[in-house]
């Protein structure tokens, strides 16, 4: 009977190749959604409105202000206002953050004595705080340590122990480098899912599928007949994207190649089948992209570790992301990618994403409704 | 194996409040034109699809080709064709993309196909346009080509519902011609139609009105018995309910 569903997949073949519009659509779509997330979606701090007070005006203030604004880091927006003002300051966003530095801070330094340089945040935004204070912290211990080294009144107190992180993988911390994998698996997701279901409820809506069902055609020959021509449509969709997104962002494939490939099969299969399951209960292709996006995007961004770590979420989302196909396939991809895991790295991913392929046909055969309602 | 291409008893499809079809008993021996008639809504498009397998009846049994229309759906399958009244074509397929498809789907192998095309091309008068999108046909020649797609696996009955809506008078005559054609060789045909004409055409014809069979006869007795000339005197009479 499989002469059946080589009927049913070389017609959809010749459709999908007769059509070279849509077909476009289909390819270029996947980029468009690449570089407008890519760039939008950004976590890399950059250009924080900042204000410095320097009370000290000697060398040693200026070069530590011209350390603080050295990197693309701050934005200098006031200098020298009146301390009382900083309340209006942060109100009028001009200045998320204020570097007081006290005019005794070159005769401490000289001196030996701890300068104590203020740094008033605006915390309204915990995050952009978190990474004011670091990146300051970081910048005034550099500057500390030459004038330390010229007083060795300071060395004399050292602490006990000090951290010195070293970074591995993603050793310039460009949230790009993260994202761009995390990003192939939210579009694959997406483009699968409408392929499939818009595939199938054309046809409902043309009437043509009518004509299907007086045929002895079971569902699975329907169902696979449809799922794989889009299997080559999406895999030639995730291969440009990975390849687009790995030399455009910058982001190498540190491990094997063609074991990305493989795995994208897997995960492409997941989001076809979930498109057949919704094209099962849906009677337009408007509604049909309606829910494929609603079961596939907001619980890849939200859900899956593309920006949360699943570990910090409520128990139930956690349970939810569980069943997200692109939780896993964002654990693989960024395993090969950034860390170059091999297959046995990735197998148990792997395993749960195959399990979820076979439930998700099994699924979706099983709700395919041969008879009308 | 009965004699009874179609052989239903108080078959009923009710949607929601509304009963579609209201408890209809008929039989149709093999190889008779049998014509279904009816305003729109009447309930005809419902009773095909219920003997096609596409609807569950709300009520009654019946067999088609000798299988039960609920149990045996899928033997029945194979024994039908069905050409619906949207004459449902792959645009974007050409004429023999998509009588390929349609033999596909019933597992037909790939020789007997081509034989089957090559005869159905021939038969509908399509040598020369094989290779042309079936978009690109006007809407008769779509008609005989899903009337082909409909034919192509030699069902022993073929249903259609409505096939001439919206053709032009020519082209119905010659379809006509194809469904005699087909009536010779012995395929049982049930065709739904709300042309009059078409039903002295038919060797039986059923009117249906508000979802019951209201008449089952042969169209010329029902001249005779309604005193009318045409069989649309005749429906209009039993549409109205006079005679009765």
């Amino acid at each position: 009977m499989n002469r059946v569903l080589m009927a049913i997949f070389r017609k959809e073949m010749i459709q999908i190749f007769r059509d070279p519009q849509s077909l476009i659509i289909v390819l270029v779509m996947p980029l468009l959604m690449l570089f407008l997330y890519g760039y939008a979606i950004n976590l890399d701090m950059k250009r924080i409105d900042i204000a410095i007070i320097d009370e000290s005006r000697t060398p040693e203030s200026r070069s530590l202000v011209a350390h603080v604004t050295a990197a693309d880091f701050f934005h200098v927006t006031a200098r020298d206002i009146p301390t009382t003002s900083i309340g209006e300051l942060f109100n009028a966003r001009t200045a998320r953050c204020v570097l007081i530095i006290p005019g005794d801070y070159a005769s401490g330094l000289a001196a030996g004595v701890d300068p104590q340089v203020q740094l008033v945040i605006d915390a309204s935004d915990p995050n952009v705080a978190g990474f004011i204070t670091s990146y300051v912290g970081e910048v005034a211990a550099k500057e500390g340590a030459p004038t330390a080294s010229a007083s060795p009144a300071l060395e004399a107190a050292p602490s006990l122990f000090s951290v010195s992180p070293r970074i591995f993988y993603n050793p310039e911390m460009r949230s790009t480098v993260f994202y761009v994998p995390g990003l192939i698996a939210l579009i694959l997701g997406l483009i699968t899912t409408v392929l499939t279901s818009i595939a199938i409820v054309r046809e409902r809506e043309t009437g043509t599928m009518e004509q299907i069902l007086v045929s002895p055609a079971r569902p699975r020959q329907i169902i696979m007949g449809k799922i794989l021509p889009y299997t080559l449509i999406a895999f030639i969709d995730g291969l440009l994207i990975l390849v687009v997104g790995s030399l455009w962002f910058n982001v190498p494939v540190k491990g094997s190649f063609l074991l990305v490939n493989l795995m994208m099969l897997i995960y492409i299969l997941a989001g076809l089948s979930l498109g057949a399951l919704i094209s099962t209960r849906v009677k337009s292709q408007a509604d049909a992209f309606m829910r494929a996006q609603a079961v596939t995007n907001l619980p890849t961004m939200m859900l899956s570790v593309f920006v949360f770590p699943v570990s910090s979420m409520p128990r139930m989302f956690q349970l939810v992301s569980a069943a997200v196909p692109a939780t896993y396939f964002m654990q693989i991809i960024r395993g090969i990618i950034l860390k170059g895991n091999t297959i046995s790295d990735v197998l148990p991913q792997a395993g749960i994403l195959l399990g979820m392929d076979i439930l998700l046909v099994a699924l979706s055969v099983r709700s395919f409704r041969v008879r009308l309602e | 194996m009965s004699d009874w291409a179609v052989d239903v008893r108080d078959l009923t499809r009710v949607f929601g409040s509304f009963t579609a079809v209201d408890h209809v008993s008929f039989s149709v021996p093999r190889g008779e034109i049998f014509g279904f008639l009816g305003a729109n809504g009447a309930g005809k498009t419902t009773t095909i699809r219920m003997l096609c397998g596409l609807l569950l009846p709300s009520e009654g049994n019946g067999t088609v080709s000798g299988y039960d229309i609920i149990r045996d759906y899928e033997k029945i399958k194979l024994r039908i064709g069905y050409m619906s009244q949207q004459f449902s074509l792959y645009e974007d397929l050409t004429a023999r993309e998509n009588l390929e498809f349609y033999g596909g789907i019933y597992g037909l192998t790939r020789r007997r196909i081509r034989e089957r095309i090559a005869e159905t091309l021939g038969s509908l008068g399509f040598s020369g346009h094989a290779d042309t999108l079936a978009a690109s046909f006007p809407t008769g020649w779509k008609q005989r080509l899903a009337l082909g797609s409909a034919l192509l696996h030699e069902p022993a009955i073929v249903f259609l519902d409505e096939p001439t809506s919206g053709v032009d008078p020519v082209s119905r005559r010659s379809f006509w011609l194809l469904i005699y054609r087909l009536a010779e060789r012995g395929t049982t045909v049930f065709v739904t139609t709300h042309y009059m004409d078409e039903a002295e055409y038919c060797n039986r014809v059923a009117i249906m009105r508000q979802g019951r069979i209201v008449e089952i006869e042969n169209p010329q007795r029902l001249k005779e018995r309604y005193g009318a000339a045409t069989m649309q005197d005749v429906f209009l009479k039993v549409v109205r309910g006079e005679g009765q």
